[in-house]
């Protein structure tokens, strides 16, 4: 038997034990997803109790539509997606913080159209594993930093790669309204990472 | 001609391929007068790539859920 059906075996497994309401296996499926799954939701909101709180809740609406899920996709990738949706309606309501400090990071102008402060190559080496990993981290920092109307669009686009017209319905805004967010937060992060990668140094 | 600022603007537009023929004559005549806005071009290409990099790997960010809070999960499952 080839990994990957060992694999599906297990889940075939498990979705019926989910089925049958076997406790010990909910418990399975929170163990076995649950820090992933906190991961992503922690992309979404600011603090550790409101990602957890939306975790309850997505595990929680999981439990209760688990005779819906239909096993076209994976269990891992069907529970992404509810944690997705509970992380926005969480975001959806927090109090709106004043979206502040963007500004900084775009670029500046002169008043004759060109470059404030003109852009310059960043250095392109082929990062070892550790620098890798170092820059994967030194990003979602700066993707953390990011106002949360901004963030979120990012996310949604770029990484959960939804389309604009998806993303739009998600957040109950316009099309226009997502793309020109993601502009300005794919700015944004360039203007937190500059820094970091600018002409060679560092 | 267009300028650095407008650039910009349309930037995301050119790299999806949605920019108007013409539009994007002006966005690559500014281009090959202008070094700074090809590494800006160049930059924002790469922190788009950056963001995705950072995510790709499945445990990238993952961290082991909170014994707490499988307790509570499953608490709270019982309640409902």
């Amino acid at each position: 038997m080839s990994g990957s059906s060992i694999l599906e075996e297990r889940e075939r497994n498990l979705l019926q034990r989910l089925r049958a309401g076997e406790d010990r296996a909910y418990e399975e499926l929170v163990r076995e997803h649950g820090g992933r799954l906190l991961a992503v939701a922690r992309r979404f909101l600011a603090n550790d109790e409101d990602a957890q709180d939306a975790l309850q809740e997505a595990f929680l609406s999981a439990f209760r539509s688990i005779d819906r899920f239909e096993g076209n996709s994976q269990l891992g990738t069907w529970l992404h997606r509810i944690v997705v949706n509970a992380s926005l309606m969480k975001l959806r309501t927090r109090k709106r913080h004043r979206e502040t400090g963007l500004d900084d990071l775009l670029p500046r102008f002169l008043d004759d159209g060109h470059h404030a402060e003109p852009a310059t190559d960043w250095r392109l080496e082929s990062p070892s594993e550790a620098e890798r990993k170092e820059t994967g981290a030194l990003v979602r920092k700066c993707i953390e930093r990011l106002p949360p109307m901004y963030r979120t669009v990012l996310l949604l686009r770029d990484i959960e790669e939804l389309s604009t017209e998806e993303t739009a319905r998600h957040l109950e805004v316009t099309p226009n309204a997502v793309k020109v967010r993601l502009h300005r937060a794919r700015q944004a992060l360039r203007g937190l990472l500059d820094p970091y990668f600018r002409g060679g140094a560092a | 001609m267009m300028t650095c600022r407008e650039v910009v603007d349309f930037l995301m537009d050119y790299l999806s391929g949605s920019l108007a023929a013409a539009e994007r004559r002006e966005f690559e005549r500014h281009l090959e007068a202008c070094p700074p806005c090809v590494s800006f071009l160049k930059t924002y290409e790469r922190t788009v790539a950056l963001g995705k990099e950072a995510f790709s790997e499945p445990d990238s960010s993952a961290q082991k859920v909170p014994g707490e809070l499988v307790k509570a999960i499953l608490a709270a499952k019982r309640k409902r």
